[in-house]
């Protein structure tokens, strides 16, 4: 548990840069969620700070010091990998005893075995514990691997995707024991992931990042609700956030050459008329597929609509977001 | 239910391909056999025309390799207690008495110390430099494998002059030392450039995980890359073990007494006393079975060693 700065982190590999000058503060007891694509430098953030990758340029101060000189094992800090990262020739016991084993903690036996038991039965895999790493599900490597994690208590966890491999029920289950221990231990989470979900429940701060520039970070709501780009603003919604010529409802704000809406930020009834293309039926929402003019549209609307591909009706923009032609908000 | 499986060969092409298998399991095999039977042969039965199939089995040739004799005197044939054990029978029947143990003994031990020896040098050098080369940013990476690999494409024994001279000047002739060094130098591009393969297949997040979970890079490489790596090593360490044991020029040319090895010392059980066929077959068969039972320990690994990296996972 410990504060997590970065400065100037810069890093390429070759003459592919995968991160310029990421600048971060994860706050003691954090939880913080990296955003991007593939490529945006997400995974190498996770790296540099574990130590398996050395920066070009910038710091990494944990706890006020920095530990660019220190080995992995040193800094203190566990990671779950995306993939690969179970021992295959141990036992999932051995594998979650193994880092109480290491010569820097080196717990006593009984103290590792009711640890390992305690960690396991957290994560339903204590029938598993005798069973090599090889034969299991990918959802039990999955969990086995976060149990490694969680086994100790790292000064930062360090999570790369480690609920993607899941299926919808585990993931929604770990997410809940994992925002648990977030609370309870008061541990500080850097966590990437591609799951709307995820970065809106678990997160305390979200960082956004594009091609290894560090683009906006705040709080889940600040980056949902007040982008600074259409770059932010499409990492999260579900659907995602229309993106239309800015003068498709009339008058613009000088400068802005497309208007953003949330599929929440369209009113029905007035404005403009939109043609029904396609009603999905969720079950929890329906979502209207619109046309305005030539542009398509997406919203939400009432569960029980009556509306039917054909129909006609009347659209207008409720809080619009306005971007220039780069694509940066105008406020 | 019954069609046809496109990959899976239909019962009677299994059954033929079991046949041409089993087949051409022995007839490579009747050599083997013919050798072990021979080691159980007496000395006429085991020249005899046409060559006898069923033989009442003696160990004679087996005694004969571990012996050596001469023909008895009248006076020691006449003072001839009667025999006490099945080797003093064997020996007095043919007339003969025992003057002392054979050399074979001590040179099969040679075999084993050197066999061993070398192949636990070679593979234990192998492993740490092909961990490297997997690993680490090595200058000249590709230049230094080539390097190594190109000490493989000369046939050893075309510097077989420099390095009997070059061992006569360090003392290594005729010494175990210099047998295992020699045999480790074939021995290591093999090594560095099998491991090397192996190593590259398992992935570094192995690692990287046991780093982050407070080992060190030696104990990372201990604890988590050698265990999966123990495929690759049996086969390798199988296939240096074999190099070194069957080698006969650079034994036949550098050693001559305390280091020779079995290879070179069987030929020469013909010298004393005719062609002592039974003794060379039964040579010849205990020679087999270190490097037998060795690769038969192996061998879930060796299979698994050799079909290992040709599908892509």
């Amino acid at each position: 548990m410990a504060e997590v700065i970065l400065q100037g982190l810069t890093k390429s590999f070759g003459t592919a840069r995968a991160l310029s000058e990421v600048s971060l503060t994860i706050p003691d007891g954090a939880f913080v969620v990296l955003l991007g694509p593939t490529g945006a430098g997400k995974t190498t953030t996770l790296r540099l700070i574990a130590g398996l990758e050395k920066p070009d340029a910038g710091d990494i101060r944990i706890a006020g010091a920095s530990v660019l000189a220190d080995m992995p094992a040193e800094r203190d800090v566990a990671m779950v990998f995306q993939q690969y990262s179970l021992y295959p020739h141990l036992t999932v016991r051995d594998n979650l005893a193994f880092p109480l084993r290491s010569p820097l903690l080196n717990w006593p036996e009984p103290q590792i075995a009711a640890r390992v038991q305690e960690v396991a039965s957290v994560l339903h895999i204590a029938h598993k514990l005798d069973n090599k790493a090889t034969r299991l599900s990918g959802g039990e490597m999955q969990r086995v691997s976060i149990g490694r994690a969680l086994v100790r208590a790292p000064r930062i966890f360090l999570m790369d995707e480690p609920l993607s491999s899941l299926d919808a029920r585990l993931r929604a289950e770990l997410r809940i024991e994992l925002k648990r221990i977030h609370k309870d231990v008061g541990a500080t989470f850097l966590y990437v992931t591609h799951d709307q979900i995820e970065a809106m429940t678990m997160a305390t701060h979200v960082g956004v990042l594009d091609r290894g520039r560090l683009v906006q970070f705040g709080s889940p709501r600040e980056i949902y609700e007040d982008p600074v780009s259409t770059y932010v603003a499409t990492r999260l919604g579900q659907p995602r956030i229309n993106l239309l010529p800015a003068d498709l409802f009339g008058r613009a704000p000088p400068g802005a050459t497309q208007i953003g809406l949330r599929p929440e930020h369209v009113r029905q009834g007035e404005g403009v008329a939109a043609k029904v293309r396609r009603v999905e039926h969720l079950g929890d929402q329906s979502r209207l597929h619109l046309t305005v003019g030539t542009h398509d549209l997406v919203t939400l609307t009432d569960v029980h609509t009556r509306h039917v591909p054909g129909d006609s009706l009347l659209v207008r923009p409720e809080n619009p977001l306005w971007f220039d032609a780069s694509g940066t908000r105008i406020r | 239910m019954s069609a046809a499986s496109v990959t899976e060969p239909s019962a009677r092409a299994k059954g033929i391909a079991g046949f041409l298998v089993l087949l051409y399991t022995v007839i490579t095999l009747i050599p083997l056999l013919w050798i072990i039977a021979t080691g159980f042969k007496t000395g006429p039965d085991s020249i005899s025309y046409p060559p006898k199939v069923v033989f009442s089995p003696s160990l004679e040739g087996y005694v004969n390799l571990f012996t050596d004799r001469t023909r008895a005197t009248p006076e020691q044939l006449s003072a001839m207690q009667p025999p006490t054990n099945f080797v003093d029978a064997i020996v007095q029947r043919r007339g003969e008495v025992i003057t002392q143990p054979s050399k074979f003994g001590a040179r099969f031990l040679n075999s084993v110390i050197i066999g061993f020896g070398s192949t636990f040098l070679s593979v234990f050098l192998g492993t740490l430099a092909a961990y490297a080369f997997s690993r680490f940013r090595v200058p000249l990476k590709d230049d230094l494998l080539f390097f190594i690999l190109s000490t493989r494409m000369m046939p050893p024994i075309a510097v077989a002059i420099p390095i009997f001279l070059m061992f006569r000047n360090l003392g290594l002739s005729d010494t175990h030392l210099g047998m295992i060094l020699l045999y480790t130098g074939v021995n290591i591009s093999l090594a560095v450039w099998l491991l090397k393969g192996f190593i590259d297949e398992i992935p570094r997040e192995y690692e990287e995980a046991a780093l982050i979970d407070g080992y060190t890079r030696f104990q990372a490489f201990r604890k988590v890359v050698l265990p999966q790596a123990a495929t690759g090593i049996a086969s390798t360490a199988i296939f240096c073990l074999i190099f070194a044991w069957n080698e006969y020029a650079f034994a036949f040319l550098l050693t001559s007494g305390t280091a020779q090895t079995a290879p070179p010392f069987i030929p020469t059980i013909f010298g004393v006393g005719g062609k002592d066929w039974p003794a060379v077959a039964a040579g010849a068969t205990l020679f087999l079975l270190p490097v037998m039972i060795f690769t038969i320990l192996l061998r879930k690994h060796l299979l698994r060693g050799i079909t290992f990296g040709a599908v892509r996972k």
